[in-house]
């Protein structure tokens, strides 16, 4: 019986604290990109992704304190609505759907492990895919969050730790981002310019990788 | 920028807050934001309702009266309203007869308007939820998000919501605007760019001397770039591409009021033929003047002539605007008996009035 316990703490990795850790720092990378993520949208897309994602992140800060001593599934889902109700465009039903999908597997929990990680950013790259239909390959935040839960995926399995596989899933992120600028755009309103969207890295992407990278900060 | 904003954060609440005080008719909601009639809901009426990114004024909310939109959600400048607008908006306008989106095809709108009208059918309204894609600057659906929604959109509000004036239901409400919109055609170009006001400086660079051919509505950059040239050519090159455009098959999300579900249906759009009729609408994207629409108007009615079509009615006029982008759009939508009788009948919004 103590051995058992002691295996499932070890495995219990990523806490409530470091989840609202994570939605924090995910509010500040979005302010501080602001400018950077509405640049990336002004030549392939109406540029407002930046000052969306920043409006739709300062009033999840706004609900945080009032979920605060629920579990990890609530934190996400309310993080979830209040981008829905504040983000518009494209950016506000994709990630708001991702965090509300991300709940369902960590319902009640107050502490992850691996398996809940993997699982909580599967269901929401899931949520992602059949809200916005998009394939891998077609310039959207599809091209980051796949490479980026696939490295996650292959770095548990290799036996990697926590913090390790969450480098390995924000590298992925980043190589996805990266990967978006020689695509020619097939969804969205970078599909428009056809031919015009290669060369230009793709602003969903990018926020995605920012969003990674701020849960690899949380739990570092 | 030089705009006449106080705060970039207030741009669209005081617009509405504006909005409240020029037209007393109209119910205007703040938290969250949504305008719907004063008399709304009207008992026994379908409730019409569209949205949008704001910038493209009077669309919507100046389409929100008797005999037009029961309802219209206004987004951020260019950006998707959310889905808890709509629903609201949806809750106040519905008298149980139902609610009937019109989605202009952009990505962000489509995917929170499916929300909503999910929320909605959760709460047991009955809803119905259009796609408008008229836009033949974008050729093919497999590799692109689709025909956008421009200026059919102006047309198939009026159209549709003198059809739920006189008492259609929601199924002959969804299915007038799903003809309508097979039967309009429309491409808008740009002399100049505009400028989002949080962005504080143009979307994109456009020379002296060059034109944008092909934009949408949102500031986005078109199809192709090329010199400046006449209004005569401009008019002709896009007037041909709308007459002269082919059939156009896609495949669209609608929402199955009876299951409860999203169902595809592949839509086929049939091209514009010798004999036809048409509504034909020149719209200034904000910048231009009126009187630069009718020289281009002249043009459009000579290459009609030309090919044989017949414009039966005109609307000419900034009525779906990018900010104060300079510029224009053509659109013709083809008409028979039903789609004339409903254009004609009277209408009184802040933004089209007439036989009122």
């Amino acid at each position: 019986m103590l051995s058992v316990l002691t295996l499932s703490q070890n495995l219990m990795t990523v806490t409530k604290a470091e989840i609202l850790k994570w939605i924090t720092l995910s509010a500040d990378v979005m302010q501080e990109n602001k400018q950077y993520l509405t640049d990336l949208d002004s030549p392939i897309g109406d540029a407002d992704h930046g000052i969306n994602m920043a409006r739709g992140f300062k009033k999840v800060l706004e609900r945080l304190p009032t979920v605060q001593d629920k579990d990890i599934g609530n934190i996400l889902k309310t993080t979830g609505m209040a981008l829905i109700s504040s983000v518009g465009g494209a950016s506000g039903p994709l990630y708001g759907t991702f965090f509300m999908r991300a709940a369902a597997p960590v319902m009640s929990k107050e502490v992850l492990t691996d398996d809940d990680l993997v699982a909580m950013l599967d269901m929401g790259l899931e949520g992602v895919i059949s809200r916005g239909r998009a394939n891998l390959g077609d310039k959207t935040m599809v091209d980051g969050w796949t490479p980026a839960l696939e490295a996650l995926r292959t770095a548990f399995a290799n036996g990697a730790d926590t913090k390790t596989a969450m480098q390995a899933c924000v590298a992925g992120a980043e190589q996805g981002m990266q990967d978006t600028i020689p695509m020619l755009a097939k969804k969205g309103r970078a599909s428009y310019l056809g031919e015009r969207s290669v060369g230009h890295q793709d602003p969903g992407a990018t926020s995605t990788y920012f969003l990674l990278n701020a849960l690899l900060e949380a739990i570092s | 920028m030089k705009k006449l904003i106080n705060g970039i954060d207030d741009v669209v609440r005081e617009q509405l807050q504006g909005m409240a005080a020029a037209h007393p008719e109209l119910s205007v909601h703040i938290d969250p934001h949504y305008i719907v009639r004063g008399d709304a809901p009207v008992a026994g009426k379908v409730a019409v309702i569209s949205g949008g990114g704001s910038g493209h004024e009077p669309m919507h909310g100046g389409f929100v009266g008797v005999g037009m939109l029961d309802g219209a959600c206004p987004g951020e400048v260019f950006t998707s309203p959310t889905p808890d607008q709509m629903y609201e908006c949806g809750m106040a306008a519905n008298s149980g007869a139902g609610v009937l989106f019109l989605v202009k095809n952009y990505t962000g709108d489509v995917m929170n308007f499916e929300m909503a009208a999910e929320m909605l059918a959760a709460e047991g309204v009955p809803v119905q939820s259009i796609l408008i894609d008229d836009d033949v600057a974008v050729k093919d659906s497999l590799y692109t998000a689709g025909r956008r929604g421009v200026g059919t959109t102006v047309i198939i509000e009026k159209i549709v919501g003198a059809a739920a004036e006189a008492g259609y239901n929601l199924d002959q409400c969804a299915d007038l605007a799903r003809k309508v919109n097979s039967y309009g055609r429309s491409m808008g170009m740009a002399l100049t760019s505009c400028i989002v006001p949080a962005a504080g400086k143009p979307t994109f660079d456009l020379g002296d001397d060059e034109i944008e051919i092909g934009i949408g509505i949102h500031g986005e950059p078109g199809q192709k770039r090329m010199p400046m040239t006449s209004a005569d050519a401009i008019t002709e090159m896009m007037a041909l591409e709308i007459i002269e455009d082919d059939a156009y098959t896609r495949t669209v999300r609608e929402w199955d009021t009876e299951n409860g579900i999203w169902v595809e249906l592949e839509l086929t759009d049939e091209p514009l033929a010798a004999g036809d009729s048409v509504i034909a609408f020149v719209n200034s994207m904000g910048g231009t003047p009126v009187s630069e629409l009718y020289a281009v108007y002249r043009k459009l009615a000579a290459v009609c002539e030309d090919k044989g079509i017949t414009i039966a009615r005109n609307l000419i006029g900034p009525y779906i605007t990018s900010l104060e982008m300079q510029g224009f759009s053509i659109t013709l939508v083809k008409v028979d008996d039903e789609i004339l009788k409903f254009w004609d009948a009277p209408v009184n919004t802040p933004g089209l009035r007439w036989g009122a």
